[in-house]
């Protein structure tokens, strides 16, 4: 744990990642001394996730451990279930198998008829061996783990065996009961709030997003991991006062469905998002528009709408969005010059952005996109007598005028003089707010 | 099911009452009553809410039957059956004959069940301590015997109502049917897990049991949504490429059904037919690259229009790669214009260097390309398309391709393409100024050598 702690903070000026959620805009980050990262809090986090394993590794090493053969089997079960963490839509990874079996041994009373009376400290230490056990054969392939989840899953843990271990003894746990379930339950209801919200405040910092917004995003993103998670966690504990050690293996397997349920699910999402992102390279293809430009609209209009407290799903709408922008150009005959619309005639605009939202409403799934991608091109105050355009369009107006005038490679001057003129306009054409947080983005990348 | 035929009225009231009897008969001794209650009441919530949740077809899995069979340890084989036939009161819209037919089928599925797990020396009754871990065998036992004689029951229905027998005899895909069944096996380990903190805990255990299990069939059926809105935005946007030409309208999504259909003649896992299918969809789109007066010049084409239209597969293969799921059917995409006998392009690898989905892709998207109606010719009949297919095996396609397509279309029929006439009735006068190259090549009025064969010339 702490040697990936440590080689964690020597590389937090990390490399963009590919996708939008890892940080898009952080294109060109300042490389700095290690103790200078741009996301102290996720530093922190994993700092302490790791100092506090260690510690407990140490304390358990040094005070032996109790009952090994059950701490060495919930190991086994935990590294097994860290060797198959999924990694779930919006970049979250989860490892449903491995904190199931940490939550149940932290809740563990008794196996069989034979108490058990293991520290908070062995629970710790035995997940994180677990943690790191499993983790082995991803990081010796090159698949490091995203270290601010890894380190939420040893920290859920920590509160988790801190607060109920202790309870074990002076209330001498050791029957099933109404009183116990009902005490696990609330227990991991509330890990699971803390759980959330320090995902939220991890998102808010990555993406530089409102904190609020990012915790109701990881609330809802985490809801069905986190129950799933937490009832097979109680239920083992349970089973295993029943059944020993059986319990385990055997209920588990149910997780195991779940698991692959998420997975598939998970795999879908990107697939949907993969194959937007290929088919809005076809206008490049076709000579329409500049090589890269729905993904430079994308990823600028992506910063704009988090610097904005866009929500997650709002986020994924306005990325289809921005990708498909363009797409009406297809029905045109012929490519318009250059390809930017920002210099095509109103007329012609309106009518690109109309043929493109017919297209994207004919899938039947995407009503709210076309929405946007047909009102993209509308002055401030709207067209006609439907009012003011959805934030969503006035944001892919700005983002694509003002990747319409820099072009692929524009430097710094031209980048703040596109940025004065897109402001003089703000008056009737563009949202005021929106250059506001565009230029935000800009300084900041 | 308004009419049912006489077999299947037959075989619903023998199974009906059979169940019925048994719940009559008894015996009830030794079954604690407020358990029995309990379970039901849980089994009608769970069956009920199944129905909610599930909007996928295709995924059998029903939670219900781990609280069917947590009924089997609880209360023993009557009163499983007894639980089971509680299905009858699910709050769902159903008629009243499938009504009884689904609370008989589980009763009996349960009855059975209960009874294989006595004789493999299951103990009726709240499992303790002792009892494990010998009683995984008798449950395994029951598990299996539940599914088994479940899907027997409902086969057995299928089969009088004469849907089975409808289905087309390929081969049953062996694979996904086992994952199903795994995975179901899966969740009725649970039902052990009910009955086990059931003594402890009592109606909380089922809620725990129940939780993950709601959250799986939820990811499901969400997954099954997005997939759907997957394949319809796919679909929307290679039609929307194709609107550069008219003649190639509902290309992609008829390529897409050929495809499929020959891969699936060959008997591929249903996964890889998916991927192929979707290969198929998308093998054109790189000829949004090649410009429009090209793709609808009705006359010859000169060496440096040729050229651009040999690109696009490449092209098209640069704007998919990065989909990362389609991975081995992307080959299929770059080389859908390779030929058996190394005249294809883009790269002329010959024989079985052509990947397996680009020999299925080509010969899907040739066949298309011969019965629709083209710029330069009209449109063949599926008979003439054939023909000209087989008379290609070997300097073009794979056999195997060309004859898995003929079974499939002559089993499952084809589409042809509507479009009789562009507006302009152009392609008359087109087909007067090309000289009639769009009579089969059989006839011998070929052209030259690289457009004789369909695919040199269809793009």
């Amino acid at each position: 744990m702490m040697t990936q702690s440590q080689s964690d903070e020597a590389s937090s000026p990390r490399p963009p990642l590919t996708g939008l959620e890892g940080g898009a805009l952080g294109l060109q980050r300042p490389r700095g001394p290690i103790w200078r990262t741009t996301r102290p809090i996720r530093a922190v986090l994993v700092a302490a996730a790791g100092a506090g394993t260690l510690a407990a590794v140490v304390w358990t090493a040094a005070h032996g451990a109790v009952e090994p053969y059950v701490a060495l089997t919930f190991c086994l079960v935990i590294a097994v279930g860290e060797l198959a963490r999924i990694t779930l839509p919006g970049h979250r990874e989860v490892a449903p198998i491995a904190s199931a079996g940490a939550i149940s041994y932290a809740f563990l009373v008794s196996l069989g008829d034979v108490p058990v009376e293991h520290s908070a400290s062995q629970v710790v230490a035995v997940v994180g061996l677990g943690l790191a056990l499993g983790e082995l054969p991803h990081v010796a392939v090159g698949r490091s783990p995203r270290l601010e989840d890894l380190a939420r899953r040893v920290l859920a843990v920590i509160l988790i065996a801190v607060a109920f271990r202790p309870l074990v003894t002076q209330l001498s746990l050791t029957e099933p009961s109404v009183r116990v379930t009902l005490l696990m339950a609330s227990l991991v209801l509330l890990t699971w709030l803390v759980d959330a919200v320090m995902a939220g405040v991890l998102r808010a910092e990555r993406l530089r997003t409102n904190l609020l917004v990012a915790v109701r995003d990881e609330v809802r993103a985490q809801f069905a991991t986190g129950a799933a998670i937490g009832a097979s966690g109680v239920l083992i504990a349970l089973a295993c006062t029943v059944t020993g050690l059986v319990g385990l293996l055997v209920f588990s397997a149910p997780l195991l469905v779940s698991q692959v349920a998420f997975r598939r699910h998970a795999e879908v999402r990107r697939t949907y998002l993969e194959t937007v992102r290929a088919l809005s390279r076809v206008t490049e293809v076709g000579g329409y528009v500049e090589n890269g430009h729905s993904r430079r609209v994308s990823h600028l209009a992506h910063g704009i709408a988090c610097e904005l407290g866009f929500s997650e799903a709002q986020l994924l709408e306005l990325e289809y969005a921005a990708l498909m922008h363009d797409i009406g150009q297809l029905s045109l005959r012929e490519p318009i010059a250059g390809g930017a619309t920002v210099l095509a005639s109103p007329r012609e605009q309106r009518r690109i952005a109309e043929l493109g939202s017919a297209i994207i409403r004919e899938t039947g799934v995407l009503d709210s996109v076309a929405e946007v991608v047909r009102r993209q091109c509308e002055p401030l105050a709207g067209d006609g007598d439907e009012g003011v355009p959805p934030l969503g369009s006035r944001i892919i107006k700005v983002a694509n005028a003002f990747d319409d005038l820099v072009g692929e490679n524009g430097d710094d001057e031209r980048r703040a003089a596109v940025l004065e003129r897109l402001r003089m306009d703000t008056e009737s054409e563009y949202d005021p707010r929106v250059v506001d947080a565009l230029a935000t983005v800009l300084v900041r990348a | 099911m308004r009419a049912l035929p006489g077999g299947a009225r037959v075989y619903v009231g023998i199974i009906v009452v059979s169940a019925v009897t048994i719940v009559l008969v008894g015996p009830y001794s030794g079954i604690d009553l407020k358990t029995l209650v309990l379970v039901a009441v849980l089994f009608v919530v769970a069956e009920s809410i199944s129905t909610i949740v599930v909007s996928n077809g295709k995924m059998g899995m029903s939670p219900s039957s781990a609280v069917s069979l947590a009924a089997i340890v609880l209360v023993g084989p009557v009163g499983a059956a007894v639980v089971g036939f509680a299905s009858c009161l699910t709050i769902r819209k159903q008629i009243l004959v499938k009504r009884a037919f689904n609370g008989a089928q589980f009763a009996l599925a349960a009855y059975a069940a209960g009874h294989v797990y006595l004789l493999c020396g299951g103990t009726v009754g709240e499992p303790v301590r002792e009892d494990f871990p010998m009683i995984l065998l008798p449950y395994v036992a029951a598990v299996i015997t539940h599914t088994v004689v479940n899907s027997a029951l409902v086969g057995v229905l299928m089969w009088t109502l004469g849907a089975v027998r409808a289905r087309r005899k390929s081969p049953i895909h062996w694979r996904p049917l086992v994952a199903v069944e795994l995975s179901s096996i899966g969740y009725q380990m649970l039902g052990l897990a009910i009955a086990a903190v059931w003594g402890g805990v009592g109606i909380i255990a089922p809620l725990l049991v129940l939780l993950p299990l709601f959250i799986a069939r939820w990811t499901f059926a969400q997954q099954a949504d997005e997939a759907r809105a997957h394949e319809a935005t796919l679909a929307t946007l290679c039609q929307a490429v194709e609107t550069k030409d008219y003649y190639t309208r509902g290309h992609c999504m008829r390529v897409a059904e050929g495809a499929a259909m020959i891969a699936r003649e060959l008997g591929m896992p249903a996964e890889r037919v998916q991927k192929i299918r979707y290969a198929g969809m998308l093998h054109d789109i790189g000829k949004l690259g090649v410009p429009t007066k090209v793709l609808q010049k009705t006359g010859k084409l000169t060496d440096d229009e040729y050229a651009a239209i040999k690109l696009h597969p490449t092209r098209g293969y640069e704007i998919v790669r990065e989909i990362s799921f389609l991975d081995e059917a992307l080959a299929g995409i770059r080389h859908h214009h390779e030929r058996l006998d190394g005249r294809g392009y883009p790269m002329g690898l010959v024989g079985m260097e052509i990947p397996e989905s680009a020999r299925v892709i080509s010969v899907a998207d040739v066949f298309d390309c011969l019965t629709s109606t083209r710029s330069y010719r009209k449109a063949w009949s599926v008979e003439d398309a054939i023909t000209e297919l087989r008379a290609c095996v070997g300097t073009q396609f794979d056999g195997r391709m060309v004859e898995a397509l003929v079974r499939a279309v002559e089993r499952e029929g084809w589409k042809t393409p509507d479009i009789a006439e562009p507006p302009g009735g152009c392609y008359e006068a087109a087909e007067k100024a090309v000289g009639r190259t769009g009579e089969p090549a059989a006839e011998g009025s070929a052209p030259a050598p690289a457009e004789a064969v369909p695919g040199g010339r269809d793009r």
